[in-house]
């Protein structure tokens, strides 16, 4: 598998990255992991000429758990440094529960979590997850630093609404109000493969009420899928069966899957619906043990 | 005792396990080569001058093709040559044989008859250029109708695929039919209950991690035309690039270096072969062609794709009395399995070869589809692993009808351990076996009885657990000659063994390992026979210069085939060691004893001489009128083919929620005759189940509407990980096989032959109460979900189904 010819810098600064990517144009490409660029060049699908390798670029890798909650995610913190991270498994099991199924142990080594929202494949996992936790993503360019909250960030199937010579320099997740809970959950054929069905839940917890809910979906739309409705039904109840039951319904209702050689779109939706009210009867059950 | 006689020696023959013979578990020799990354494969070899092939295939799976406008392509600096179709056929090169007396399009020239198929190919200074000058081929296509299945294939206004064939009027490539067909309807007649399942065995990939190609390099001042490549056969390449090519045999040399698995993939010849060779005997440089994954996965030799009817007439008590069987085979564009001529489904009816049943008929339709060509194998060949898929799913089906349990029922219908030689329905001659003893140690170590009562004790909490049982008895190792051909090159094999003056040796086979471990088994049987410690012996295969001619490796005929011709070349060696013997003893030949790595005189057994002491005396101090050296070969041509027998035992849990399922434990007991290197006997049963896993549980290459491949890459077509790999607990039994030299029976094969339907059976065991009589593999989460709710068998028949 031979790519076509392209141009290839590893700039030093951030400056010098934005610089060329604003003389590249449309034409040039930022490289971080490389896990699903350099896949799709090596199969012609992505023709970029020049790529800007932002692998050496300094203070891009950090992962900070704040002592609030908070999660500053750097653009090169690879998908294994969160999947190892004890303070990430104490300060949000949605992200620790998803960390070990991207891809298998040789990708999660280079992939990035930035990087995997900015490649915005529907079928990705952490979208998904930093969608169920409200996050945003942090760019840069030329004219400086904006905040783009995650359910605008991606616009469509591999599209993200970054400039062109913008960078993603970290995603970051809002410090929780009250106690966290969720999982994530993730229907594959087989370990490396991307999600049949995925369902990410993120809830905070004050006494026996839910306070916030985040609920997205992978892999059964043409982009990650913000269940609000079904997030919203939780906020201001208790998690009974009805409330779970309820949630199970609205989520499998925003889900929008196609049937494909993975199962029928009737499928992937009852999937998720499964997902979700697995996942909010296991919160349920560990939160009553809990008390 | 008096003085006189001579002490009692006790035998001084060597420890053969300390040297490395049959039954030591000898570390492989080949993995120190491959583990410190010095293997020597195809794509390794890098020759002065040589130039870079790269293929553009065909983007659609059934097209006119309407012109071809290569220009741009040759104004690319860097570019040597763009060979289209048109330009093969100038050399009467643009088709060439299979190996089942079809023929195959090596660039298109007509039209394209599958996506992925061959339409032009570019040899550049680098392979980019070559890549680039690909893409700038520009080809109008004319599109036609599509057609993915045998359904398709058959309906009465579908269009010809094979409109270059005079006299072709349809889509039909053969049909076949092999049995009783008067005897099985008659006791079809008389049955107490008619057992009928559907299904269909998916088109699955080899997919070695090495893919194809090849180094063609022409010289046009000897003449001598080097061909490095994949094969797992090069002395048939060899004949074939001969008549393909018209080439002088002598001058063709074909080498086949360290290949990086083959399954079968790297049986058939390629159009890439052939190009790259044409291409370097018109440029006279060196040209490499290594084909990238999606060419692999989408355009060589799948294995399967095969639609069962079968039926089962069977008496209240158990008692079958008939099987029979209707399969519809679907062999893509061209008709390339590479089977014995005369078969035409392969070895399809050694199919129920492990039960006594009175009579059966088999009828066996295959059509042409607009998919690519192959139907040769997925690590077995001849069809056998879709024999007893079939057999054991019919198994399973008909005692559940039956209400009887399907241990019990396999039991009562086994061929009897003294009922052997045993004629099997379909005429096949099986020798030897323990059946009913494998079983039993199976159902002992998975512990039968306690499952069943595990399974209903799940069932009061809603969970569903399912047990499944496999047995088989398959044909390996064809030969005999009388029966087994390829394209009418008889099917033995061969050997040739060198012993150097001190000792050491060098053997060559006709075989040729892909991974099986020949260098380290093979030298085990020289050690077994001669004595000589197997690390004094390397072994050397492939190369068809050096190598003695043999029909090389597949069908898991290498150890009963090439392995019982070294055995007899040894033999033979050791016949001409005994006379140097003789002569360095001063007795005669009749006086002299053979002990394992020894000659000595039998009244003396004190007075002896080894192998190597034989060895030098051959080149130094021969005796007059004995030919000098210690040199043989040997042809073998084996009598029948080996009967190996497999059982394979899986239980397994279903998520009723998903459909999930996963696997508990897996049970195997084989029955491989006398095992050479336990350990790498172990590591082939072990390979085969997880592939039969994978079959069962993931793998497929499957079609949309259009064509369009879904599989061709390894996001699609899924290669099972070490995380969701079950565990296997292995056993064994021995029964030798009579008639081979060493006892040895085939095995690379039997746990992928016999393995998928033992999931299989496994998840329809557990979701039985559903009424649910087949899902077809893969069985996926979706399948089986659809299966348990929708309470009806679900088909995974192409084309796949989607919204639009
Ligand atoms: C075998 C395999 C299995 C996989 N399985 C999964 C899976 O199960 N789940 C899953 O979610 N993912 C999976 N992936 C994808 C993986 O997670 C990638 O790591 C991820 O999608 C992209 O991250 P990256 O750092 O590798 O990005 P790259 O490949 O380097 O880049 C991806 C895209 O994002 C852009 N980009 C990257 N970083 C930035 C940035 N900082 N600023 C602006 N643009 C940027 C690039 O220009 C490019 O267009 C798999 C990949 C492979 C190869």
């Amino acid at each position: 598998m031979y790519p076509s010819r392209f141009r290839y810098e590893a700039p030093r600064t951030i400056d010098e990255a934005i610089q060329l990517l604003h003389e590249g144009g449309a034409e040039a490409k930022v490289l971080a992991g490389g896990q699903s660029l350099v896949p799709l060049m090596k199969l012609r699908f992505a023709a970029p000429e020049l790529l800007v390798d932002i692998n050496n670029l300094p203070g891009l890798d950090h992962l900070d758990v704040a002592a609030d909650g908070g999660i500053r995610v750097g653009a090169l913190c690879r998908h294994r440094d969160l999947e190892r991270s004890l303070d990430v498994a104490q300060a949000q099991p949605v992200m620790a529960a998803a960390a070990p199924l991207i891809a298998d142990p040789v990708v999660r080594t280079r992939g990035t979590l930035v990087g995997s929202l900015c490649h915005a494949d529907p079928q990705g996992d952490w979208a998904a997850v930093v969608t169920a936790l409200g996050g945003h993503v942090v760019a840069q360019g030329p004219g400086g630093r904006r905040d783009i909250a995650i359910t605008d960030f991606v616009t469509g199937p591999f599209q993200n609404v970054l400039a062109y010579d913008e960078v993603a320099v970290e995603a970051v997740l809002p410090p929780p109000r009250a106690r966290v809970a969720g999982g994530f959950l993730k229907l594959e054929r087989r370990v490396g493969d991307f999600a049949t069905a995925g369902t990410a839940v993120a809830l905070e917890i004050d006494g026996d009420r839910v306070v916030r809910a985040g609920i997205a979906l992978t892999g059964v739309g043409s982009r990650t899928v913000d269940a609000r409705a079904a997030a919203d039904s939780l906020v201001g109840q208790g998690l009974t069966g009805e409330a779970i039951m309820r949630a199970a319904d609205l989520a499998a209702e925003a889900a929008q899957p196609t049937s494909d050689h993975r199962g029928s779109a009737a499928y992937k939706r009852h999937v998720i619906h499964t997902f979700v009210t697995r996942i909010l009867t296991r919160v349920s059950q560990t939160s009553e043990a809990a008390a | 005792m008096t003085a006189t006689e001579p002490a009692p020696t006790t035998s001084r023959a060597l420890d053969e396990i300390k040297i490395g013979g049959m039954g030591a578990s000898r570390k492989r020799v080949e993995d120190n080569r491959f583990l410190r990354g010095r293997g020597h494969y195809v794509d390794d070899v890098v020759l002065p001058g040589m130039l870079h092939m790269e293929i553009l295939r065909s983007p659609v799976a059934h097209a006119r093709i309407v012109s071809i406008d290569a220009s741009r392509a040759w104004d690319i600096p860097g570019v040597r040559l763009v060979l289209t179709g048109e330009m093969m056929a100038t050399r009467n090169l643009a088709w060439m044989p299979t190996l089942s007396y079809d023929t195959q399009a090596v660039l298109a020239t007509d039209k394209v008859r599958f996506q992925g198929q061959e339409v032009a190919c570019v040899i550049a200074d680098d392979p980019y250029i070559a890549k680039d000058a690909c893409e700038a081929i520009e080809v109008e296509y004319e599109q036609l109708p599509v057609i993915v299945n045998p359904t398709q294939a058959t309906a009465p206004d579908a269009p010809i695929i094979r409109d270059d064939k005079e006299g072709q009027a349809d889509n039909v490539i053969f049909d076949w039919e092999v049995g009783d067909r008067a005897g099985t309807d008659r006791a079809f007649a008389e049955a107490d209950h008619v057992s009928t399942i559907r299904m269909h065995y998916p088109r699955s990939h080899p997919s070695p991690l090495e893919c194809c190609g090849s180094v063609a390099d022409f010289d046009r001042a000897t003449g001598k035309l080097t061909v490095y490549m994949t094969t797992q056969a090069p002395h048939i390449v060899r004949a074939a690039v001969a008549l393909i090519a018209e080439l002088p045999e002598h001058l063709i040399r074909i080498v086949s270096p360290d290949l990086g698995g083959g399954f079968g993939n790297k049986v058939p010849v390629y159009p890439g072969y052939v190009m790259s060779i044409l291409a370097s005997i018109l440029l006279e440089r060196p040209v490499k062609w290594i084909e990238d994954r999606s060419g692999n996965l989408i355009s060589t030799g799948f294995g399967r794709d095969v639609y069962l009817e079968g039926e089962m007439a069977l008496r209240r008590d158990g008692k079958i009395l008939a099987v029979r069987m209707h399969t519809d085979s679907d062999h893509g564009a061209f008709f390339g399995d590479a089977q014995p001529s005369k078969f035409k489904i392969g070895l399809l009816h050694s199919t129920f070869s492990c039960y006594d049943i009175p009579t059966a008929h088999l009828t066996a339709r295959g059509v042409y589809t607009n998919k690519a060509p192959g139907g040769v194998a997925y690590r077995c060949s001849f069809r056998v692993t879709e024999a007893m898929f079939f057999q054991e799913r019919m198994m399973q089906a008909a005692a559940d009808e039956l209400g009887i349990d399907q241990a019990e029922f396999r039991r009562m219908n086994f061929v009897r351990d003294d009922d052997f030689p045993h004629r099997t329905p379909f005429g096949f001659l099986t020798d030897s076996g323990q059946y009913a003893k494998c079983l039993q140690v199976g159902l002992d170590a998975i512990d039968y009885e306690g499952f069943r009562r595990e399974q209903a004790e799940a069932a009061k909490q809603g969970r569903l657990l399912g047990i499944g049982i496999s047995c088989m008895t398959e044909p390996l190792g064809a030969g005999n000659s009388r029966e087994y051909d390829i394209l009418g090159i008889k099917m033995f094999d061969s050997a040739e063994l060198r012993v150097h003056m001190t000792g050491k040796a060098i053997l060559r086979t006709g075989a040729k390992s892909q991974g099986q471990g020949h260098e380290t088994t093979w030298a085990q049987i020289v050690a077994h026979e001669l004595g000589i410690p197997a690390e004094d012996i390397v072994v050397e295969e492939g190369d068809t210069d050096t190598a003695p001619f043999g029909m090389g490796t597949y069908a898991s005929r290498s150890t009963p085939v090439a392995g019982a011709a070294v055995a007899m070349v040894s033999r033979k060696i050791r016949a001409k060691a005994r006379k140097l013997a003789a002569h360095l003893l001063e007795v005669s030949e009749e006086d002299v004893e053979w002990e394992l790595g020894r000659f000595y005189v039998r009244s003396a057994p004190d007075r002896g001489v080894t192998i190597q002491e034989c060895a030098m005396a051959a080149y130094s101090n021969m005796p007059d009128g004995l030919e000098p050296g210690l040199e043989a070969n040997a042809y073998y041509d084996p009598p029948n083919l080996t009967w190996p027998f497999g059982c394979y035992i899986v239980t397994v849990e279903v998520d009723p929620m998903t459909g999930v399922w996963d696997v508990l434990r897996v049970v195997a007991v084989d029955d491989c005759g006398v095992r050479i290197n336990p350990m790498i006997v172990e590591g082939q049963i072990m390979g085969g189940l997880t592939e039969a896993y994978a079959m069962s549980s993931m793998q497929f290459i499957t079609f949309d509407a259009d064509g369009n491949c879904i599989g061709s890459n390894f996001m699609d077509y899924l290669l099972p990980t070490a995380w969701e790999t079950p565990g296997y607990e292995l056993h064994e039994v021995v029964t030798p096989c009579p008639h081979h030299p060493i006892g040895a029976k085939g095995i690379g094969e039997c746990a992928t032959v016999g393995g998928p339907a033992a999931f299989v059976n496994a998840v329809m065991d557990a979701v039985k109460q559903y009424g649910v009589r087949n899902v077809d593999m893969p069985l996926l989460p979706d399948r089986v979900y659809e299966a348990i709710t929708q309470r009806h068998d679900v088909s995974g028949a192409p084309p796949i189904r989607t919204d639009a």
